[in-house]
């Protein structure tokens, strides 16, 4: 028995209500994108139909509607993650962009050639990219917190890998390849113990569970909202607000100035110094509308039915013979990377395509975590709040399917 | 429930080719050669060329990728040994007509024709284009080069 009322939740995702091949839609690709609520849906289409107008300009009434909404929506994301201030609330396109952003505008001025950054071995490739970019700009380097293979983080060594040179701690709050969920407050504690700040890549927590950034005590916790019931092409970056008013903005433009002349420009206020041009303002009220959603679901009874679902796939795909989890953490988050015997993950997901099972299957944007494994690429089943364990079972029915298939 | 179409994707000869891939080795005499990739879903593969007054002699490959991919790679070394240059070029076009639906000339294919079950799915042609695409590139270069197909 579901602690949510799974048939009113899902009775507000139209797109779940379809069928692939005659097979009804089973969803199982959350962690690549969720889907979105109508009161998404619905917020972002009332804003284009009623309020639309630039945010932070004009004194007529649109524009002051326009403004409201979107500064609302900051406002639910501060609650969301606990800032203490809407001033610590960036919007950007999403958790790659503020990964960049914070690389520029925060590492690259205090990093000297021999410097280090150090992220870990199951990071996405949007925690890896922009570090590697900023190591070939400045001659610092790269470094690397091991995996062991059950796929939690090693931390036996982290005192030794934080070092004087150490400018930057970059960690994933939870893996996408793998489901993993690390120990980040503890990894934070010793990081801050030594002087190091600590970015914390939330993309794949904050669909899940509670986060509290001032609990954490990070210095940067950035997610994306298409990952959770939001829009494509917003997210937030969260900073310390005596951090961020230090750095310098990273894009110039419109909004993120006071005043500008030829000789001098005057750059704006917290958080607007960071988000030049005109933002992706229905976006952030969609973000705001997925919010309230999750919150009104209610994120505890998010997280114990994810759990429930998760513990009931691992068992039921253990059980079968021939089929190995990659990613066997004591502590994960909705995330099933699996590998069948015998079977490439790419024909795994077009067989589960043609029963309605959307799965992703590839290197999940985190090739160092395949490297370590050996292996090219996984099946990942990944779960959201709406999934259900009749989906578990058509989870376990397409690897029974595929096997048959290939017997 | 849509077995059928399975089925004409995963034919027997593809099944067969994917579990005991033909000219699946490194050739230590080959005088072309190229790396193939698919980044998005990790399909690696070398295609080797021995080419002798323009007909291909010897031809193999190696490498990992799906039960399409792999498939197809074998039965293109089977179907190019032994042509000329044209004949290969010939084939190639064929093929990836074939694939991606438009007019082919059925009678050139052979074996090959049981790839034409990839038409219907859109997302896996790259599978079975990619060692075609590589042996292309390595015929053309005498050279180790990198073609991706994404």
């Amino acid at each position: 028995m579901s602690l949510l009322d799974l048939t009113a939740i899902r009775n507000d995702f139209p797109i779940l209500h379809q069928e692939i091949y005659g097979q009804p839609l089973v969803y199982l690709d959350n962690a690549a994108s969720s889907q979105k609520p109508v009161q998404v849906i619905d917020a972002v289409s009332d804003y284009y139909r009623n309020d639309n107008a630039n945010v932070h300009r004009g004194v007529h009434r649109l524009s002051q509607r326009a403004t409201d909404a979107y500064e609302g929506a900051r406002s639910k994301v501060r609650g969301f993650v606990n800032a203490k201030s809407d001033k610590e609330i960036v919007f950007v396109r999403g958790a790659t962009e503020a990964v960049n952003l914070i690389a520029q505008s925060f590492v690259r001025p205090m990093l000297s050639a021999g410097d280090e950054i150090l992220i870990s071995h199951m990071e996405h490739h949007a925690n890896i990219v922009p570090w590697q970019m900023l190591c070939e700009q400045t001659g610092a380097r790269l470094k690397v917190i091991p995996m062991t293979q059950v796929g939690e983080l090693d931390l036996s060594g982290l005192e030794n890998l934080l070092t004087e040179r150490t400018k930057i701690m970059a960690i994933g709050h939870v893996s996408n390849a793998l489901g993993t969920v690390n120990p980040v407050k503890e990894m934070i504690e010793k990081a801050h113990a030594k002087g190091i700040p600590v970015l914390v890549d939330g993309a794949q927590a904050v669909p899940h569970m509670m986060v509290d950034v001032q609990d954490l005590d990070c210095d940067f916790y950035v997610f994306s909202g298409h990952k959770m019931f939001a829009p494509t092409g917003i997210g937030a970056m969260y900073g310390k607000q005596a951090l961020l008013e230090e750095m310098p903005p990273w894009q110039g433009g419109g909004d993120m100035i006071l005043s500008v002349s030829f000789d001098h420009t005057q750059y704006n206020e917290l958080p607007y110094k960071f988000e030049a041009g005109t933002p992706n303002i229905s976006g952030a009220i969609g973000l705001g509308a997925a919010i309230d959603y999750m919150q009104y679901i209610g994120i505890e009874k998010i997280a114990q039915h994810e759990h429930d679902l998760l513990v009931s796939a691992t068992e039921k795909v253990s059980d079968l013979a021939g089929v190995r989890i990659i990613g066997t953490a004591q502590n994960k988050a909705s995330v099933l990377s699996f590998m069948i015997d015998g079977v490439h993950p790419h024909d795994v997901g077009t067989i589960f395509d043609q029963q309605g099972v959307a799965i992703r299957t590839g290197h999940h944007c985190a090739q160092p975590v395949m490297q370590f494994f050996g292996i090219p690429a996984t099946a990942r089943a990944s779960f959201a709040f709406y999934n259900t364990m009749e989906e578990v079972d058509a989870l376990v029915d397409g690897i029974k399917k595929v096997q048959e298939l290939f017997a | 429930m849509s077995s059928a179409d399975l089925r004409d994707l995963y034919q027997q000869v593809i099944m067969d080719h994917n579990k005991k891939p033909r000219n699946f080795h490194e050739m230590s005499n080959a005088n072309h050669m190229a790396h193939g990739n698919n980044p998005l879903c990790g399909d690696a593969l070398v295609v080797y060329v021995k080419l002798n007054a323009g007909v291909i002699e010897d031809l193999s490959f190696q490498g990992s990728g799906c039960a399409i991919s792999v498939a197809s790679a074998s039965l293109m070394t089977e179907a190019l040994k032994g042509k000329t240059l044209e004949e290969a070029e010939y084939l190639y076009q064929q093929v990836h007509n074939q694939m991606t639906g438009e007019e082919f000339d059925a009678s050139s294919l052979g074996k090959l024709e049981v790839l034409s079950g990839v038409k219907e799915f859109p997302a896996r042609v790259k599978c079975a284009t990619l060692s075609w695409h590589t042996m292309h590139t390595a015929m053309d270069n005498d050279h180790d080069v990198s073609v991706t197909t994404e």
